[in-house]
């Protein structure tokens, strides 16, 4: 079989560290190959490198057989290589096909082409089932429209390669087996594909071939067959066995510690976003929270950390009324918050990781005295937490946007669990984590939740919620459909995702 | 009798609005291309003292106003060349480089003019645009006088409202700018070329800024002058703003300020008992007000002066 793609020896160096060294990869024309590694491990970069955003220190690309020097995206492309990013590279105020068009020259010369794009790229949406509309703009569309929006950008482009950097992390399941639908189409069109995921399930059912990296070397390349199971990928991947099935102490709950009673919340447009909520967590429960991205999940977390105001209802802590408390209050009272979106408002993304995980408590237990900051007592903190949550950066003062997604995370992670919390609220936790990563943070949710913490969790992996979750709450348009027990069945959770209330729910 | 006295004077201060805006849409428009595509340029005040000196000497020494227009375009490009490398290749501070710009602008222009023509007590003339008077049009009456007896410069202005207008909407180039100013890493992606387009920009600010310039030496007086431009670019700045980055909106907040300026000249004239330091005021005053009513809704492009680096994330 021809190859589509041989990288031989790539080498990047950042600020003297290596994130890849002497990396080979080689895709076959017509396969779909996955690039696995933990966080941190080079798979972006060396990505980059072949997307021509990077320039590596040393080694050769051949493209069809073709050495080539890809010194832009756009010679990327104009070899046929296409990438959709981690991070969305797409204009929001815009619409899709000036989205699309950006960056091509028009066949009207002077002006633009908008009505035959148009054209054309509704005749390709509809190809490969994408189901876009052109004239939609960027933030109107869901996060996995604007995904199929980047890749049909990439097919308008003629990419014959597609890079595709953790595609599913954002998905709903539903959303990722349609994605994946595309995929398999684009395989049986003779093209190649590129897949960088953390979701060894996923891995085990689309891919032809893996390549692994761990710290930047390449540890191997192997076919995935039938056989193929996930502990060979993890084995290879972290070089030991990762537990997957945790055992979930059943529930010898406190007593209660977060009350929430009929919350109303308006979004950023002004809208209801949370209508009449309702729950309790107790000492030592872990609360589940399902439902589909954006039907009041972020503005449920903002409402419980301070950050956003309720229109009604009553929050309570251990039988302190916090509403209108401000969030200094919320984290004083023992509320930690791990965000879904950690540039936003996990962290400060251009200060180093010993500030970023002392932005909580800068004030209190020695790290500052007299309005002075105690920087042995800062870097000695970082360097402990940063071992005990194995971050993996150049020193402790590393700018935080410099880290690999996975261990910004890990920061946040640090910061909030090292504070000893009451209430837990994690929204998304383990969103871009590797399987290590995933499974660690699992665990701490766990033990937080055994030493007498309760913990909201909310994530759109709805294995992780019935692995990790004693109760289970499904939010549906700023509303919660029911609360099942532990022992509830994937269909039942769907159903309710979906917004269809059942009557024999049983609600406890 | 009256009446005919108050149209008189209304329609000397409605000519005298669209003339009045013409200095600052002018810079007003390019200032779009160049903030749309991410970069603030407070250097347009110094910008247009350059382009102004420029273009009084372009047209004094070759006795022609064309090759004065065309020597103010010129130096106001170059002069902008240098708030480009500041805040594109330096990846400087966009503030502390455009107001070196402005302050540079002020001291260079004076300087020069010295240098050329010395201290006199009559200051150089030149003959500037006349107004030309559009046969037909001209003639009707109150419209005629004030929509249609002004110089060249007024028209070819309004015409650029409706080329930048096309060009920003319409072109791929307008779509580069916008994406630049809004995603620079996204239009990387897309193989736009970032440094370029932004380049282009503050180029086409500069060549703005420079004619902006020329039009109050050469359009509107017959001469240059210290400091001329009296903050007008700042202004300029506060009118994009104010237009959210449309060119069409720009002309309207323009007809304000320039509306402002001729009633202030007017009440003077008429000699209302307002100390004139006052009635000199009201520009800059309305400048503050609109920005204090409009800078939270406005939308700002994104990556408003943030330079790009492909290689940082
Ligand atoms: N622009 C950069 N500047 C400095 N260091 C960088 C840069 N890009 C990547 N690195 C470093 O290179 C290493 C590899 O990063 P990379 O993003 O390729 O990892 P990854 O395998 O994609 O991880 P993840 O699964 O978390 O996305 C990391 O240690 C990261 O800190
Ligand atoms: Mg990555």
């Amino acid at each position: 079989m021809d190859l589509a793609v041989e990288m031989r020896e790539i080498t990047k160096v950042f600020k003297k560290v290596a994130a890849n060294d002497k990396v080979n990869f080689n895709l076959k024309k017509g396969s779909i190959h996955g690039l696995l590694g933990e966080n941190g491990a080079g798979k972006t970069t060396l990505m980059n490198c072949l997307y021509g955003l990077y320039q590596p220190e040393s080694g050769k690309i051949f493209i069809n057989g073709k050495n080539v020097r890809i010194d832009s995206p756009q010679k990327a492309m104009s070899l046929g290589v296409g990438m959709v990013h981690q991070h969305f590279m797409l204009v929001r105020p815009m619409t899709v096909v000036e989205n699309i068009m950006l960056g091509l020259s028009s066949k009207r010369g002077p002006f633009l082409d908008t009505d035959r794009v148009e054209r054309e790229l509704l005749a390709l949406s509809k190809r490969f089932n994408l189901n876009l509309e052109p004239k939609a703009k960027i933030w109107q569309l869901s996060v996995g429209e604007q995904q199929r929006v980047e890749i049909l950008s990439a097919l308008y482009r003629g990419a014959e390669i597609l890079i595709l950097d953790e595609p599913t992390a954002v998905l709903t399941p539903n959303e990722a087996q349609e994605l994946f639908g595309i995929l398999r189409m684009m395989r049986n069109d003779g093209k190649s594909v590129i897949l960088i995921s953390h979701k060894l399930e996923e891995i085990l059912a689309i891919v032809d071939e893996v390549t692994v990296l761990r710290d930047g070397r390449l540890v191997g390349q192997a076919q995935v067959t039938a056989e193929t199971t996930k502990r060979d990928l993890t084995s290879m991947m972290v070089g030991r066995d990762v537990l997957f099935n945790f055992k979930h102490e059943t529930l010898k709950t406190g007593a209660t510690k977060l009350m929430v009673n009929h919350l109303g919340a308006r979004n950023d447009k002004g809208l209801p976003a949370l209508k009449e909520v309702s729950f309790s967590i107790s000492a030592g429960e872990i609360l589940g929270f399902a439902g589909v991205d954006g039907n009041g999940q972020k503005e449920l977390c903002e409402v419980l950390t301070g950050l956003r105001p309720t229109t009604s209802g009553e929050i309570c802590l251990n039988g302190k009324e916090l509403n209108r408390s401000s969030p200094k209050t919320f984290i004083n009272e023992g509320i930690a918050h791990i965000p879904e979106d950690r540039h936003k408002t996990g962290l400060a993304m251009n200060m180093g990781i010993a500030r970023n995980l002392i932005l909580k408590n800068f004030s209190q237990s020695g790290f500052s005295s007299r309005g002075l900051l105690n920087f042995r007592a800062i870097k000695k903190n970082a360097e402990r937490l940063m071992e005990e949550y194995a971050i993996k950066a150049n020193g402790v003062h590393t700018k935080v946007k410099d880290l690999s997604g996975g261990n910004q995370q890990k920061v946040i992670l640090a910061r909030e669990l090292s504070s000893k919390p009451e209430i837990i609220i994690a929204n998304q936790p383990t969103r871009g984590l590797d399987i290590g990563a995933t499974e660690y943070v699992r665990q701490k949710l766990l033990e937080e939740s055994a030493k007498g913490a309760g913990v909201l969790l909310i994530s759109a992996d709805l294995e992780e919620i019935l692995q990790l979750s004693d109760r289970i709450a499904v939010l549906y348009d700023g509303q919660i459909m029911g609360i099942l027990g532990r022992n509830a069945s994937v269909e039942e959770i769907g159903l309710l995702m979906a917004g269809v209330r059942t009557e024999e729910v049983e609600v406890c | 009798m009256q009446t005919d006295i108050l149209t008189v004077g209304l329609v000397s201060l409605l000519a005298g609005a669209i003339r009045m805006s013409i200095p600052i849409l002018l810079p007003a428009l390019g200032e779009i291309f160049t903030q749309r595509s991410g970069i603030l340029n407070l250097g347009l005040e110094g910008i247009m003292l350059m382009g102004a000196l420029a273009g009084f000497g372009g047209t004094f020494f070759t006795q022609n106003l064309w090759f004065g227009l065309l020597a103010a375009v010129i130096t106001g490009i170059t002069f902008s060349l240098i708030m480009g490398f500041l805040s594109i290749t330096v990846k400087a501070n966009q503030v502390i480089a455009g107001t070196a710009l402005t302050i540079l602008g002020t001291g260079l222009s004076t300087f020069l003019f010295r240098e050329m023509f010395g201290i006199q007590k009559l200051p150089p003339q030149i003959e500037s645009f006349a107004p030309l008077q559009i046969p037909f049009l001209s003639d009707i009456p109150f419209l005629g006088p004030v929509l249609f007896n002004h110089n060249i410069m007024v028209y070819l202005t309004l015409l650029l409202v409706v080329c930048s207008a096309f060009v920003l909407e319409k072109t791929p180039f307008g779509l580069q700018v916008r994406a630049v100013g809004e995603n620079p890493r996204a239009a990387d992606s897309k193989g736009i070329n970032v440094t370029l387009v932004r380049y282009l920009c503050v180029m086409i600010g500069g060549a703005f800024a420079g004619l902006g310039g020329a039009f109050l030496s050469i359009g509107f007086m017959n001469t240059f002058l210290d400091g001329m431009v009296a903050g007008r670019g700042f202004i300029a700045v506060a009118v994009v703003i104010f237009a959210r980055w449309n060119p069409y909106r720009a002309l309207g907040a323009a007809l304000l300020f320039g509306g402002a300026s001729a009633l202030q000249m007017r009440l003077q004239a008429i000699g209302v008992p307002i100390p004139h330091q006052f009635l000199l005021a009201l520009p800059y005053v309305l400048t503050i007000l609109v920005l204090l009513s409009v800078s939270k809704k406005a939308e700002f492009p994104a990556a408003y002066t943030l330079p790009y680096s492909r290689s940082e994330r």
